[in-house]
């Protein structure tokens, strides 16, 4: 397999969008296309508050790295972890400029609660195989915190998830190459959708034109 | 669909526009006048000479509200847009078909048919409701030969040719547009269109229209991504919005006529609403201008059906819904442009 190039990197933060819709992905992340509703807004709130690329704890045996960019030339993908714990393992990797072996764990910062679609996760095991490549090693662990019900959810990850986020991307890569916006099936997910006035789900299934014309002309 | 917000006319022509936290200030001999939260407006349109502080259009331009500049007298002068929707997939798109002609004559004959059927319903409405005042029979030919030029613009594949259709049709339809006007005939006459200048009443209203009409629709095509200077039917022209003058072919009609017929049969504008200059060119009065763009945005506010998408939208959004549907055949996810047919 070759390796992307960095020009040819997708957002990382896309996965979400596109386990969620993949027309939804392909117009905010082809065509562009935006629309803050309340939603998004609080999201955008929320990343304020944790994007913080400058701030570096160190609590006992843990250090937390906030807003680090990370990146995977396997998969062509770039982005954000909103946060990521480096603890304290004998079995962990060596970090620059700190003594002893870690072992590093995303966080995922949500607004709302737990979904019972899984693109939370999906966007989360992308950052795991970017953290895996760029840090030589293996991550078993990783966490969604939601804001709403202020608690983390550890996920542990399996090989089975890696495999669909590579399918995923790469089927993002096909879509972006040909800038190709997909039509898809719409469906109530739709009602949630933040692009909803933009995507215009219902016109995926309109009346031909023509037929629409002479329906006009008629009498 | 998207919610249709306010538009603000600034009509005074020395009121300075300015930024005051996120409201936009009106000031009058640096006093401030009103203040209205920037995030309840769609688009500002002012006629004057004072123009706007470089801060509020940089605020106008992140929160995509459009900024149009006219002259006092009512001329198109300027519009201000931000950051393009970043759809460049899109604008190649439509670069590529408006150097077709085969490509730019099927979207330009869909908007030449939507003029002309909108023509003859406004016709056939003024036959319906006054029949006993109007000349039915002038008005009737009329239609016919719109109806005729309708069908031989539904086969013609060449730009020039339509564009020959549409001006043949338009003279047809000016030709009796004077019958449609009911009230105060002696002051609202209306002869044929002339624009530089106007040399009455009704073309200085009709102009007035068709220029915010004009801006509405290159707002709402930058809006969807589009470049509203690369048109279909019109050609390219520096400095001229001409994909927007191709989809506001269907709306002159059925916007910008049939309001301008409105104010003038419910007595909403008179004759001391004009004053002629020297050159008898015919200006609307400051206050009549006022009077205008509030009927104006009042009338954006009325509820229409859209026929194609079966959904009730405002009139004020009919423009952005055209773009809309042009964006999306552009895009491939219609099979023609559908241009809106008000019956």
């Amino acid at each position: 397999m070759t390796d992307y190039k960095e020009e040819e990197y997708l957002l990382l933060s896309g996965i979400q969008h596109f386990a969620f819709c993949r027309r939804q992905w392909a117009l905010i992340h082809i065509e562009q296309e935006w629309e803050e509703n309340v939603l998004t807004v609080e999201g955008n709130d929320l990343h304020e508050k944790t994007d913080n690329p400058f701030v570096r704890e160190k609590r006992g045996e843990t250090i937390y790295v906030r807003a680090m960019p990370v990146h995977s030339r396997e998969l062509g993908l770039s982005g954000i972890c909103d946060m990521v714990e480096f603890i304290q393992d004998d079995d962990g990797i060596p970090l620059n400029q700190e003594e002893g072996l870690y072992r590093a764990m995303p966080i995922e910062y949500k607004r709302g609660k737990p979904k019972k679609h899984d693109a939370d996760t999906l966007q989360l095991v992308a950052q795991i195989i970017c953290l895996e490549e760029m840090l030589g090693t293996k991550i078993h662990e990783a966490a969604l915190y939601y804001n709403e019900i202020k608690r983390r959810e550890i996920l542990n990850i399996t090989d089975d998830m890696k495999q669909r986020v590579e399918a995923m991307v790469k089927e993002m890569h096909h879509y972006y190459q040909k800038r190709y916006t997909p039509r898809v099936k719409t469906g109530k997910h739709c009602l949630r959708c933040s692009l909803r006035n933009i995507c215009l789900p219902e016109l995926l299934e309109r009346e031909k034109v023509s037929t629409y014309m002479n329906r006009m002309f008629a009498d | 669909m998207k919610q249709l917000l306010n538009t603000v006319y600034v009509s005074e022509p020395d009121m300075y526009l300015a930024l005051k936290g996120k409201n936009l200030n009106l000031l009058k001999t640096n006093e401030s006048i009103a203040r209205i939260p920037l995030h309840n407006i769609e688009a500002i349109c002012t006629f004057g000479h004072q123009g706007a502080s470089p801060a509020l259009m940089g605020e106008c331009m992140k929160q995509n509200i459009s900024l149009t500049f006219f002259t006092s007298s009512g001329r198109f002068r300027g519009r201000l847009t931000g950051e393009t929707n970043g759809n460049v997939a899109l604008r190649k798109k439509q670069y590529r078909l408006s150097d077709n002609e085969e490509d730019s004559s099927k979207i330009a004959r869909h908007m030449i048919i939507g003029k002309i059927f909108n023509s003859e319903q406004l016709l056939k409405r003024t036959v319906r409701d006054h029949a006993l005042r109007v000349d039915v029979n002038r008005i009737n030919q009329v239609i016919d030969r719109l109806q005729e030029s309708r069908i031989v613009a539904s086969e013609c594949n060449d730009l020039d040719e339509l564009r020959g259709i549409e001006g043949n049709a338009a003279s047809n339809y000016y030709s009796v547009f004077t019958e449609s006007i009911l009230q105060q005939k002696d002051v609202f006459f209306f002869h044929e269109r002339n624009r530089r200048p106007p040399l009455d009443p009704v073309n200085a209203l009709l102009s007035f229209a068709y220029s915010l009409l004009a801006s509405e629709s290159a707002a709402a095509l930058e809006g969807v991504g589009l470049d509203s200077y690369v048109g279909f039917l019109h050609r390219d022209r520096p400095g001229r919005t001409s994909l927007a003058l191709d989809i506001m072919e269907e709306l002159r009609s059925i916007i910008a006529d049939r309001f301008v017929l409105k104010i003038i049969n419910r007595k909403q504008i008179s004759s001391k609403d004009f004053i002629v200059k020297e050159n008898k060119a015919v200006i609307l009065t400051d206050e009549a201008r006022r009077t205008f763009l509030q009927l104006w945005q009042k009338e954006k506010q009325e509820d229409i059906t859209h026929p194609y998408l079966k959904e009730k939208i405002p009139w004020g959004l009919v423009p952005h819904v055209q773009a809309l549907l042009l964006a999306r055949y552009l895009r491939g996810d219609l099979d023609a442009y559908p241009p809106i047919l008000i019956r």
